[in-house]
């Protein structure tokens, strides 16, 4: 019985349930974290998973620093800890920023930076993670084991990309359907850019995006980060957070900025439309039942871009606002702007007359200034959990002030 | 020594309820909760045909008692026919598989008549909605007039989840001799108590096992409780083992926090000496007693934290409202005692020109001085701790100046914060503990005792002091279960006291076979000295190991099993005259926090944190550290960041991980710590209890913040937790 991966929440926001998610690529298996509350076993048809059982080991040096440090107290929260520091070591990724996914209760947390700080000190000299016993030997014969495993594709009604939101609030009903998973498909997971555009598979999650040499040298990855966590970027596609339609998603609020084109095909026809003419009203989106999207196109204009999230806590989190400006210079001269905000109103808002009103003016505070008195007659806050409606009409000003300090940043 | 419990946490070989292979019969149960929070049951109902429904329980099914009010007999275990809160239970559902309890409970059809809620408890207060007595602390005579500087405000503080990763939960067995109950409970004794109520039986027929918990923070003290004694008596009337786990959700809904406590205060000094401070505390209790009336009674223990005050009154109401019952959470009582002051030296200041540090220094308790309720400090080391803190002030102070002159949209500041925590149980009955110390024929020991471990290494101490004592090494030791047939009439691991109690009760029973051991040396050899180390046993320039002393004494017929016993000596306290000597001791410490204020976006970012703690003579420094950062992101949370929400109607709002967030990695401060102490006589090894008192470490953290904003501009923002983002931005443009 594998009982060391624990359930603390079903909505991916603790981390207790981390596994390893193996994918063969190129005879090579790529490893992520990834939430498995939320995940259905159908996504993980072909994959590697690893659960803590298969990672312990006397002389694994996370383990053991961890022991050391005292980085465990009741230990409930503990499997999941040694799994995403397992992946930070496996793709060399910082270590602090791989536990963004990880709620612990009792630590502090302290005890584990400094395991996770001597874990990677120790792994500095060598790429060899068996050695290290970071992962067992049997890791050395994954590859051809999934290479050996025929693979099936799954259809069903019911698309499903990463999850990590209809399995939140859909997790009973969903076991009853016919589920087909986008992620499955290597036909809709590329991002590959053209002359004018950079073309991005329906099937591509989160990590994908932000990790990608073509997003970045469009935009700043790292704001990124504050997305979600990385176990849910893992598996999370960016497709799925549109058709979520969340008026506070955080793709959807950045992709309105760039001024995403969103391919939608109903197997037998396909049709373009722009994002901002995707969000209809709340939950509401123009995609027929029997449409999926297959792709999304950013252009690739010549931009400055800033993302901004305001939410209780930093990381993994939902916003109570957030923002994304894309603006288009000349001499100082805004010759093209888009600006949009979440949580604001019911649906994701591009604000078209800010925009408007700030064409051919200066880049500056005045600008910007009046731009906020306009922005605030575009949007109907209301007061929930994450802000009352004036907080958020105030808000919303202060992130449009910061994008001038960033964009100006950017000069 | 390390948590000796962290091997089989990295591994994930730990076992908690939910791990527990369970008996092929076994059913599982779900709770039916309210879904509004004032009115009457009128009807309730499954009609459903679902082929895994076993049974719907409800209050006319409890063979016993359907009463489960520990303090106040005033909370029922299923609603008969009132309802006081929201996630309150009216119903069990009983299903051969858990899935298919989920399915069925969807399908029951309660009726209600709802009556309007009330939240606040201010509200509460008017309406005359009062737990037990109000209680009133006093000492010196008030006169406002021979004050140079008066303030007066109101104080709100929010409450806090416990988010214990665990989630409650209990598997209960019917067996011959009546009924096992594993639980995940920091009071095994409470559980078995209220399961005999409930079920009409005695205590001796219910056995109840307790490996460990995935978190308690006393979220299950009393309130793992009712999760047992529905598993319980669903095994009554079933007599098939029954496991009732709530999700998270579940969790959330039906189970107390922390209180929210309103409180208004006035307080005067004289050219920078308080001395007058009268306050009004109003708790809010939630919906029954359950252990809120000694939480209100710790709020005015701690009412002058740190401070010596001659001229003091305090007023405490617990007020009921259409909560859920608020309990026991680290600190109990106390953070919110101490916050109210903080707040009131912080005014002090602002309206002085003073700064707070200035008049926190020239307030600070002394050995020998006395609090409100007549105990007698001594062994604080206040005095010390602070001057260690000024010295680091200094280095923030420039740290802060720099930064502010250099930057526009940043602002930094900081804040001292003294704590001195009174360890005991204020219920002077419940300072007991006990050991059972088994010693096996081939040298190997077991023990038992009341102790839970829930994280806090409490069986590493213990077993810390049982080796000391043997002089064996720790692998010829088994830490046994929690068991109430082994350790019995035990109270709950709360209070920061555990180890202590039940240490001492290690210690005694150890003491008790070293005489007996010592004795048959004696008889059979003369010996003079006996000394007992690195497993072996010493005497007369001779020496036996360890083992070979057991089978000796084994073969020569001397009982190798020791019960022990322990009492806090000489605490009482007279709630008449509420006066007293609660306390065996106090654990002190200064800490110092530094913040900055992202001045365009409202956020902020805990920089950095020194803490010189007083840990007594340090037994273990690996878990002390652990205890003190710990606490420290709970107390840390719940002033900034921890928005626990219910709307008008008392649903709550603030109902998932999605909406409820507590630290993260990156919400933490850098932290250093320095311990300090001297031998404590009352404390385990010469210890000082650790569990709760650097929670409010944290409350360093609000005042951080608003000093931050502070050194930007004036802000005029009410004194309110927690200080969250939307707060501090609406604060920086009032």
């Amino acid at each position: 019985m594998l009982k060391g991966t624990k359930i603390g929440c079903r909505e991916g926001d603790c981390g207790a349930c981390t596994v390893l998610l193996g994918e063969l690529k190129n005879n090579e298996v790529i490893y992520k974290t990834i939430t498995s509350c939320l995940t259905p076993l159908g996504n993980v048809n072909g994959r590697h998973v690893v659960t803590i059982e298969g990672l312990s080991h006397p002389d694994n040096i996370i383990q053991l620093n961890m022991i050391s440090t005292g980085a465990t107290q009741c230990g409930f929260c503990t499997p999941g800890f040694v799994v995403s520091l397992t992946a930070a070591a496996i793709n060399k990724q910082n270590p602090v920023e791989s536990l963004d996914g990880n709620i612990c209760r009792c630590t502090g947390y302290n005890s584990i930076k400094i395991a996770s700080q001597l874990v990677f000190d120790q792994l500095q000299d060598t790429d060899n993670l068996l050695a290290k016993n970071i992962v067992p030997q049997y890791f050395a014969n994954i590859p051809d084991r999934l290479g050996d495993i025929k693979f099936v594709k799954n259809t069903g009604t019911t698309i499903i990309g990463g999850g990590t939101d209809l399995y939140v609030q859909k997790q009973r009903v969903l076991l009853d359907k016919q589920l087909e998973f986008s992620t499955h498909n290597s036909d809709l997971r590329y991002i590959i850019p053209d002359k004018d555009s950079i073309r991005i598979g329906a099937g591509t999650t989160m990590s994908e995006f932000i990790s990608n040499k073509h997003i970045s040298e469009l935009i700043d990855t790292e704001q990124l980060k504050l997305i979600a966590s990385t176990p849910v970027r893992n598996i999370a596609t960016i497709a799925g957070n549109l058709v979520n339609a969340s008026p506070i998603g955080d793709f959807s609020v950045i992709l309105l900025a760039l001024n995403a084109k969103i391919l939608i095909t109903n197997s037998t026809k396909n049709r373009e439309i722009s994002l901002d003419e995707f969000f209809v009203s709340y939950k509401k989106i123009n995609l027929q039942q029997d449409e999926m999207i297959i792709e999304i196109k950013i252009p690739k204009d010549t931009i400055k871009f800033n993302f901004e999230k305001v939410s209780k806590r930093m990381y993994l989190d939902i916003a109570s606002v957030n923002s994304a400006c894309a603006v288009y210079t000349e001499n100082n001269i805004i010759r093209s702007i888009r600006i949009s905000a979440g949580g604001v109103y019911e649906i994701p808002l591009l604000l078209r007359e800010t925009a408007e009103y700030m064409i051919a003016k200066e880049l500056n505070e005045k600008t910007f200034k009046e731009a906020c008195s306009i922005a605030v007659k575009e949007i109907k806050p209301i007061s929930d959990v994450r802000g009352s409606k004036e907080y958020k009409t105030l808000l919303l000003q202060q992130l449009i002030k910061a994008h001038l300090i960033q964009l100006e940043g950017q000069q | 020594m390390k948590n000796i419990d962290s091997i089989s946490h990295v591994s994930g070989k730990s076992v908690y309820v939910d791990d527990i292979p369970v008996l092929d019969n076994t059913l599982y149960a779900l709770i039916v909760p309210a879904t509004i929070a004032h009115g009457v049951l009128k009807k309730i109902e499954y009609t459903g045909d679902h082929s895994d429904f076993v049974r719907m329980i409800t209050a006319s099914d409890i063979p016993g008692e359907n009463q489960i009010g520990s303090i106040i007999p005033d909370e029922e275990l299923l609603s008969s026919q009132e309802i006081h809160f929201m996630g309150q239970a009216i119903a069990i559902i009983v299903a051969k598989s858990l899935n298919s309890a989920y399915m069925i409970r969807d399908e029951v059809h309660v009726e209600y008549d709802e009556y309007k809620a009330i939240t606040d408890p201010r509200v509460a207060f008017n309406s005359g909605n009062i737990i037990g007595e109000s209680r009133k602390f006093q000492c010196g005579d008030i006169v406002w007039a021979d004050c140079d500087t008066i303030v007066s405000d109101r104080v709100d503080m929010g409450g806090q989840e416990h988010l214990y990763l665990e989630t409650h939960g209990s598997y209960v067995i019917p067996t011959e001799r009546g009924y096992k109950v594993i639980s995940s409970t920091q009071s095994p004794s409470s559980v078995q108590k209220m399961i005999a109520r409930v079920l009409g039986i005695s205590m001796h027929l219910v056995e109840v096992d307790v490996n460990r918990l995935g978190g308690g923070f006393g979220g299950k003290e009393d309130q793992a409780t009712p999760i047992a004694c529905m598993a319980a008596l669903a095994v009554n009337i079933t007599d098939r083992p029954v496991k009732l786990i709530l999700d998270r959700i579940d969790d959330l809904k039906m189970t107390g926090k922390r209180h929210p406590y309103s409180a208004d205060y006035k307080i005067g000094m004289k050219s920078n000496k308080i001395i007058a401070y009268d306050v009004i505390f109003y708790q809010n209790a939630g919906a029954s007693a359950d252990l809120s009336p000694a939480v209100l009674e710790r709020t005015l223990f701690h009412a002058t934290n740190s401070y010596y005050i001659p001229n003091f009154k305090a007023t405490a109401y617990s007020c009921r409202t259409n909560l859920p019952p608020n309990t026991a959470f680290r600190g109990f009582g106390g953070p919110q005692g101490m916050f109210v002051i903080e707040a009131a030296i912080d005014k002090l200041a602002e309206k002085s020109g003073i700064p707070a540090y200035v008049l926190q220094e020239a307030n600070l308790m002394k050995n020998g001085d006395k609090f409100p309720y007549g105990q007698i400090t001594d062994n604080l080391m206040l005095t010390d701790a602070w001057s260690k803190i000024k010295t680091i002030k200094n280095v923030y102070e420039e740290e802060i100046e720099q930064f502010n002159h250099n930057n526009k949209y940043f602002s930094k500041g900081m804040a001292i914060m003294p704590i001195t925590f009174g360890i005991s149980f204020t219920n002077t009955m419940m300072n007991q503990g006990s050991a059972l110390v088994n010693i096996y024929q081939d040298g190997s020991i077991g023990l038992s005792t009341g102790a839970v471990e829930m994280g806090q290494g409490v069986n590493t101490r213990i077993l810390q002091a049982l080796i000391s004592s043997f002089g064996v090494s720790a692998d010829r030791v088994k830490m046994e279960t929690t068991n109430t047939t082994r350790a019995i009439n035990t109270s709950p691991s709360a209070a920061s006291s555990t180890h202590d109690l039940n240490g001492w009760a290690t210690l005694d029973a150890c003491n008790q076979l070293i005489r007996r051991l010592e004795k048959l040396l004696i008889d059979e050899y003369q010996a003079g000295s006996v000394e007992f180390i690195n497993n072996r046993v010493i005497f007369n320039d001779r020496s036996l190991s360890w083992d070979e002393l057991i089978q000796f004494a084994f073969t020569k017929r001397v009982d190798l099993a020791a019960h022990g016993y322990y009492c806090t000596p000489d605490i009482y306290f007279d709630k008449e005259k509420e006066k007293g000597h609660p306390f065996a001791y106090y654990t002190t410490g200064v800490a110092i926090q530094m913040a900055t204020v992202d001045i365009i976006r409202g956020t902020y970012k805990l920089d950095k944190i020194d803490i010189i703690h007083d840990s007594g003579r340090v037994m273990n420094s690996n878990l002390d550290r652990g205890q003190i950062e710990g606490a420290l992101a709970q107390g840390l949370g719940w002033m900034l960041l921890e928005d626990l929400q219910y709307d008008d109607n008392g649903r709550l709002l603030s109902n998932a991980l999605s909406t409820y967030k507590i630290p993260d990695i990156n919400f933490m401060p850098d932290i250093k710590i320095e311990f300090i102490g001297a031998n404590n006589p009352l404390g385990l090894m010469g210890s000082k209890s650790i569990g709760e008192p650097p929670l409010m470490y944290g409350i360093a953290g609000y005042f951080a913040v608003r000093n931050a904003m502070r050194n930007h501009k004036n802000i005029d923002m009410a004194y309110k937790t927690p200080l969250t983002p939307e707060r501090i931005l609406m604060g920086l443009f009032s």
